[in-house]
C-alpha cells in the first residue's frame, strides 16, 4: 500500500468520524449553516481525494451524499430520513475503507441501493415547491433495509413509526410552509387547530429517538468509551449483589470465630467487593440531564399551545443517579414541568398585571444530598390557589368544609396529591384531567422517594423530590419486633430514641394512642408489631422500646421496635407477586446470616397511620417554623451543684474538657489547673466547690483574649437546639432565669457573672477608661435572652445600659431626648428590623451621627453590606463578645471626640 | 409406536400432604429441598407460610396443608418443600414428604370426581388410579393462582 493511500485512509477515517458527530448535531439544529457547511466540506474533500486516487465506489457514494447535502445547503428542508440515509452512507464508506485498508484495493460491491435512495431523496428535495408530499412515497419503497438488528426497548420508537410520524409532519409542515422537521413544530404565527398541533408534536418525540439510534449504530468514536448493552450491566449488577450477599455471609461467620486465619483475606475480599460494587454502580450512573433532554422541546411546545412565554432553566444536569431510578422519574418530572407550565405560570397578560416579567420561568435543579438526590421543580407563577383547592376538595368529597377549617394552608395544598384531583379550571390538552399529581406521587413513592410541596400565593410553587441514588443496594437499619427482624431504609430514618419508663423519653398515651415527647413536640408512635399484627418473642412492653423516628415527606412519626441492631448495606430483592399487595413492605433482602427479612416501606406505614399523623406533623412543622422565627440556639445542657439542669449557649463555650482530679491544684484558696501552659482558675456554679473525688472532672472552658477559666460541672447532659424563652427571670446572681429546654425546666447561666470571678478585671482590663464608665448605651434586641445575657457584659465593660425590646421602643427612647453614646441593635427583629431601625435613625437629624453597631447572627457579606448602607458603623456577630467590646470602644471614642 | 408410548407417559413427582398422595408433573418441579429458616411475612395471605433463602434466591413458601384446607399439625414442621418456578418467581410448596417418581400413562387418569371438595377441585388436574391408592394431580398454576383469586375477592 503506498503512503498516499495510507495517509488518505487515516485522514478520511478521521473526517468520517467528525461527519458522524456533526450530522447528529445537525439533525437537532438544522438551521445551523455552520455545521452543514463543515459536513459538506468534509464529504466534498473525501469525494475529491477518491477521484484522484481512483476509488470509484467511494467516489460515487460520496458524490451522492454530497448532492443531497448540497440540496440541504441550498435551503431544502432537512428530513430525518435524509440524515439517516447519509449516516448509512457514512457507514458504508467506512466499511469500504476498512476493506481497503486490509486488502489494499477497493473491494468489489454494488452501492446502487444507497446511491439510488440518495438520488431519489435529492430529487425530492430539489423539486419545489411542495416536494414534501411526495417524498415519503420515495422513502417508503427504499428504506427497506433500515431494520434494527435488535428488538426495540421500551420507550424506543420503531422505524416504521418514525417514518409515519415524519410523513404526517411533512404534510402538516408543508401546509404552514415551515420546513425544518427537527426543530419543534413552530407555529406562533399560524394557530392551527389542536388536532394539527398534536400531529405536529409527535415527530418531535420521534426526532429525539432518532439521533440516539444513529448514535448507537455509529459505534465508538474517538473517546475512550465503550457502549455496553444495558442487559450486560444489569447482569453485572445482579452478580455483584450476589457477591455482596456472600461477602456479608462470610463476614458473619468470621465474626463468630475470634481468631480465624480467614480474617485478613476476607477483609481484603470485603474491600475489593466494596470497590467492585462502587465501580459497577458507577457504570449504571447517568446524568439526570438525560431525563431532562425532552423537556426544552415540551416546554416550547406548551408555550406555543398555551400562548405563554416560558423559559426553562436547568441546573445540575450533570448530577448522576442510577439509570433504573432515572427511568422511573422521567415521567413524573415531565408531568410536573407540564403542570408548572399549565397551572403554575400565568398568561403574559396576567403576569404583566402582577408586575412580573412576561416570560415565566420554570426552574429545574438537581443536587446530591447524603445518599439521595434532590430534584426541585419551581416556577415563578401564581402559586397554588388555596381557595380553589379548598372548593375542589369539598366538591370531590375528599374532606368536609368543617375539616378544612382546621387545616393549614400547606395541608390543604397537599390535597393535590390526592387521587383524581385536578384544579385546572379548564381541562386543557396539556393537563387537567385529574391524573396528575397523584400519579407522580405514586411513582415517587414506589422508588422510596418523598415529595414535598411549597407554594406562595402569587410568587410560585416548588415541588421537591428526594429519591435514593440507587434502588439495588441501600443502607438499612435492621430492627427486631416480636422476634422477627425487619430492615428500615436509612433514607427515611432521622434518629433513634430509646424509650424507658423512667427516662426523659417515655412513651405516653392519649387514650390508646402512644406518643412521645421529643424536643417539645409530640411525636405520634406506632408499634411495629401491632401495625403488622404479629405476636411472639417478648410480650409487648408498653413503655420501653426503641423508637425509630422516621420522616416521610413532611410527616414525622416514630416506629416502636423491640431491638435495634445495626445498619447494613442490603441488596433489595423485589417481592413476590403474591406479597406485593402488602403496602407495609417494599421488598425483601437476604442478611449476612442467610436469613430473609422484609424491608419496611415507610410510605406504607405513613399512610397506615393515616392523615391524623400528617396533620400532627404539619402542625409540628408549623410550630417549628414559628420556632425558627424565634431563633434556635444551641444550648449546652449540664448539671452542676444540684439536680436541676443548667444550660449555657454553646457558642460561648470554648471547649469541653475533662481533667484528671489529681491535676487540680489549690493556691490562695482557689482551685487551679494547668491548662495549655497556663494556670486556669476553676469556678464552681454553686458557691462551694465540689470536685469529684477521683477520676476526671468535667469542665466547661471559657476563653477570652488569651485567658481561660474552667467552670466545674458535675455532668454534661446534652447539646440541644431549641428556641430559648426565658420564662422566669432569676433573682439569684449568676442566673439569667429559667427556660424550658427539651421539656425540662432549665436554669440558664449568666456567664457574665462568672467571668469576673475568675479574673476580676476580665471585662475591664482593656477597656479601663474613665470615660467609658460614664457612657450611655442603648441596647435593642427583641430576645430577652440576649438582653439579659449581654447587659451584664456591657455593664461590666463600663457602660450604662438601657435596653429596648423593639426598634419602635428604641426610637421612642432616643427621641425622648436622652443622649446616648452608642446604640447596639439586633438585626432580626419583628415589625421593624435592624436595617429599618438604622435607616430611621439616619433620617432623624439629631440621631444621624450617633454610632450604631449591628449585632446579628447573619454574617454574610450581603448582610454586612446592607448594614453599611443602612448606616451601621460596625457589624458584629452575635456571640462575638470580644468583637463587640472592641467595636464599642472604637466607635464610641470616635463619637465622643466628634461630639 | 414406541415414540408415542413414551410421549403419552407423564412423569410425576409424588408427595404426601395430610395423608393424601399428590403428583406434580416432573417438568414443573425445579428441586426438592428442606425448608430452612422460614421468615414469616406479616399481613400476607394465610396460605403463604413465609419467605426463605434458597441458594441466594428468595423463595415464597406456600403451605399446602393450609391451601388445601387441612389442619396444620402445630408441632410438626413441614419437612420438605417442592421448588417451582412461575413467571420468573420462585415458589416452594410445603409438603409432608416426598415419594418416588412415577411414570403414568393417561389410561389410569380420570376427571376429578364431581363431589370433590371445591378447594381441592380447583387445584386438581385429575386423579390417577394407582394400585391401592389414588393420586391427585396437582395443577401447579392453579395452586399459585389461588392466592390471587382470593385476594381479589
Amino acid at each position: 500500500m503506498d503512503d498516499l493511500l495510507r495517509e488518505f485512509l487515516t485522514e478520511t477515517n478521521e473526517s468520517l468520524d467528525v461527519v458522524d458527530v456533526e450530522l447528529v448535531r445537525f439533525e437537532q439544529d438544522p438551521n445551523n449553516a455552520g455545521i452543514l457547511g463543515n459536513i459538506f466540506r468534509l464529504v466534498h474533500t473525501i469525494k475529491g481525494t477518491c477521484g484522484f486516487l481512483g476509488l470509484p465506489r467511494l467516489e460515487a457514494l460520496a458524490h451522492a451524499a454530497e448532492t443531497l447535502m448540497g440540496k440541504y445547503r441550498d435551503g431544502a428542508p432537512v428530513t430525518g430520513e435524509g440524515v439517516t440515509l447519509i449516516l448509512f452512507t457514512i457507514d458504508r464508506l467506512k466499511e469500504i475503507l476498512g476493506d481497503l485498508e486490509g486488502a489494499g484495493n477497493e473491494p468489489e460491491g454494488d452501492d446502487g441501493d444507497l446511491i439510488s435512495q440518495l438520488e431519489a431523496m435529492s430529487a425530492a428535495a430539489g423539486s419545489a415547491p411542495a416536494p414534501r408530499v411526495e417524498e415519503p412515497k420515495v422513502a417508503k419503497g427504499t428504506l427497506a433495509d433500515q431494520t434494527l438488528e435488535r428488538a426495540l426497548r421500551p420507550g424506543e420508537v420503531s422505524l416504521d413509526e418514525l417514518e409515519r410520524a415524519f410523513r404526517e409532519t411533512e404534510s402538516e409542515v408543508a401546509a404552514t410552509a415551515v420546513p425544518e422537521m427537527a426543530s419543534p413544530p413552530i407555529a406562533p404565527e399560524a394557530k392551527p387547530a389542536k388536532a394539527d398541533k398534536k400531529a405536529a408534536a409527535r415527530p418531535a418525540k420521534a426526532a429525539n429517538a432518532g439521533p440516539s439510534e444513529d448514535d448507537a449504530e455509529g459505534g465508538v468514536k474517538g473517546q475512550q468509551t465503550l457502549r455496553v448493552n444495558v442487559d450486560t450491566l444489569e447482569q453485572l449488577m445482579t452478580m455483584v449483589s450476589e457477591l455482596v450477599l456472600t461477602r456479608n455471609q462470610l463476614l458473619e461467620i468470621v465474626r463468630r470465630h475470634e481468631e480465624s486465619e480467614f480474617k485478613v483475606p476476607l477483609q481484603r475480599l470485603s474491600n475489593v467487593t466494596a470497590e467492585l460494587q462502587d465501580g459497577v454502580m458507577k457504570t449504571r450512573m447517568q446524568p439526570i440531564g438525560n431525563a431532562w433532554q425532552k423537556l426544552p422541546r415540551i416546554v416550547r411546545d406548551l408555550g406555543n399551545e398555551l400562548g405563554k412565554q416560558i423559559e426553562l432553566e436547568m441546573h445540575g444536569a450533570e448530577t448522576e443517579l442510577d439509570r433504573q431510578v432515572l427511568d422511573l422519574i422521567k415521567d413524573p418530572l415531565t408531568h410536573m414541568v407540564r403542570n408548572s407550565a399549565d397551572h403554575g405560570l400565568e398568561s403574559p397578560e396576567q403576569r404583566r398585571l402582577a408586575g412580573k416579567p412576561e416570560k415565566g420561568t420554570i426552574k429545574l435543579a438537581a443536587y446530591h444530598e447524603g445518599g439521595h438526590i434532590v430534584i426541585a421543580i419551581s416556577d415563578d407563577g401564581r402559586g397554588l390557589n388555596t381557595d380553589r383547592i379548598r372548593k375542589k376538595i369539598v366538591e370531590q368529597n375528599l374532606a368536609s368544609e368543617a375539616e378544612l377549617e382546621k387545616l393549614t394552608e400547606a395541608q390543604i395544598h397537599k390535597y393535590i396529591f390526592a387521587p383524581g384531583f385536578s384544579t385546572a379550571a379548564q381541562v386543557t390538552s396539556v393537563s387537567g384531567r385529574g391524573v396528575g399529581m397523584d400519579v407522580v406521587r405514586t411513582n415517587i413513592d414506589q422508588i422510596g422517594g418523598t415529595i414535598d410541596l411549597k407554594s406562595v400565593q402569587g410568587e410560585g410553587a416548588t415541588v421537591t423530590i428526594k429519591i435514593p441514588l440507587t434502588l439495588a443496594i441501600v443502607s438499612a437499619l435492621i430492627v427486631e419486633s416480636a422476634g422477627d427482624r425487619f430492615a428500615i431504609p436509612q433514607l427515611s430514618v432521622i434518629e433513634l430514641v430509646r424509650a424507658q419508663q423512667n427516662s426523659e423519653h417515655r412513651i405516653e398515651r392519649i387514650k390508646d394512642t402512644p406518643v412521645l415527647r421529643l424536643r417539645n413536640k409530640l411525636l405520634p408512635l406506632v408499634h411495629l408489631r401491632q401495625l403488622l399484627g404479629i405476636a411472639g418473642g417478648e410480650p409487648l412492653d408498653e413503655t420501653n422500646g426503641f423508637i425509630v423516628v422516621t420522616q416521610v415527606g413532611s410527616q414525622t412519626f416514630g416506629i416502636v421496635v423491640d431491638q435495634v441492631f445495626h445498619t447494613e448495606e442490603i441488596v433489595v430483592k423485589p417481592m413476590s407477586s403474591k406479597l406485593r399487595h402488602i403496602t407495609m413492605f417494599s421488598g425483601t433482602t437476604i442478611l449476612g446470616d442467610g436469613s430473609v427479612i422484609m424491608i419496611i416501606d415507610p410510605n406504607g406505614i405513613a399512610s397506615a397511620i393515616g392523615t391524623d399523623v400528617s396533620a400532627t406533623a404539619d402542625e409540628a412543622e408549623a410550630d417549628s417554623r414559628r420556632g425558627d422565627a424565634r431563633q434556635l440556639i444551641s444550648m449546652l445542657v449540664f448539671r452542676a451543684g444540684s439536680r436541676e439542669q443548667k444550660a449555657v449557649p454553646l457558642s460561648l463555650v470554648t471547649r469541653l474538657e475533662e481533667v484528671a482530679v489529681d491535676k487540680i491544684e489549690q493556691a490562695h484558696g482557689r482551685h487551679l489547673v494547668q491548662y495549655r501552659g497556663a494556670l486556669m482558675p476553676l469556678i464552681s456554679v454553686a458557691g462551694e466547690m465540689r470536685l469529684k473525688s477521683e477520676g476526671s472532672q468535667p469542665l466547661l472552658v471559657f476563653s477570652d483574649a488569651g485567658r481561660s477559666m474552667g467552670l466545674v460541672v458535675d455532668e454534661i447532659v446534652d447539646i440541644v437546639e431549641d428556641a430559648l424563652n426565658i420564662e422566669v427571670a432569676a433573682e439569684v446572681p449568676g442566673m439569667l432565669g429559667s427556660a424550658v429546654i427539651k421539656g425540662q425546666a432549665t436554669e440558664i447561666l449568666d456567664i457574665g457573672h462568672y467571668l469576673p470571678l475568675a479574673f476580676e478585671d476580665w471585662f475591664k482590663r482593656k477597656e479601663m477608661n474613665a470615660a467609658a464608665l460614664t457612657r450611655k448605651l442603648l441596647f435593642v434586641d427583641d430576645s430577652p435572652f440576649f438582653r439579659n445575657m449581654l447587659t451584664p457584659v456591657l455593664k461590666a465593660a463600663g457602660y450604662d445600659v438601657i435596653t429596648a425590646s423593639a426598634a419602635a421602643e428604641a426610637l421612642d427612647i432616643l427621641k425622648g431626648g436622652d443622649r446616648f453614646d452608642v446604640v447596639v441593635s439586633d438585626i432580626e427583629m419583628p415589625e421593624m428590623n435592624g436595617f429599618e431601625f438604622a435607616e430611621a435613625m439616619r433620617s432623624d437629624k439629631r440621631l444621624a451621627a450617633m454610632p450604631v453597631i449591628a449585632l446579628s447572627s447573619l454574617t454574610n457579606p450581603a448582610a454586612i453590606e446592607r448594614a453599611r448602607v443602612a448606616g451601621f458603623h460596625d457589624y458584629v456577630a452575635k456571640f462575638d463578645r470580644q468583637g463587640l467590646i472592641a467595636a464599642l470602644k472604637e466607635t464610641s471614642v470616635d463619637y465622643a471626640q466628634a461630639a | 409406536m414406541q415414540k408415542t408410548a413414551t410421549d403419552d407417559v407423564t412423569e410425576y413427582v409424588t408427595v404426601h400432604i395430610g395423608g393424601q398422595l399428590f403428583g406434580l408433573p416432573i417438568s414443573r418441579v425445579q428441586d426438592v429441598f428442606m425448608p430452612d429458616r422460614l421468615t414469616r411475612v406479616p399481613l400476607a395471605h394465610p396460605d403463604i407460610a413465609g419467605v426463605l433463602n434458597l441458594r441466594g434466591r428468595i423463595v415464597t413458601a406456600i403451605d399446602m396443608r393450609v391451601r388445601l384446607g387441612l389442619t396444620r399439625d402445630k408441632d410438626a414442621k413441614p419437612a420438605m418443600a417442592v421448588g417451582i418456578e412461575s413467571r420468573g418467581e420462585s415458589y416452594g410448596l410445603l409438603i409432608d414428604s416426598v415419594g418416588e417418581v412415577l411414570k403414568l400413562s393417561p389410561d389410569s387418569r380420570e376427571q376429578n370426581p364431581i363431589n370433590l371438595d371445591a378447594r381441592w377441585a380447583r387445584v386438581s388436574g385429575g386423579v390417577h388410579r394407582l394400585d391401592g391408592q389414588l393420586m391427585v394431580i396437582l395443577d401447579v398454576d392453579s395452586v399459585l393462582a389461588m392466592g390471587g383469586e382470593q385476594m381479589a375477592a
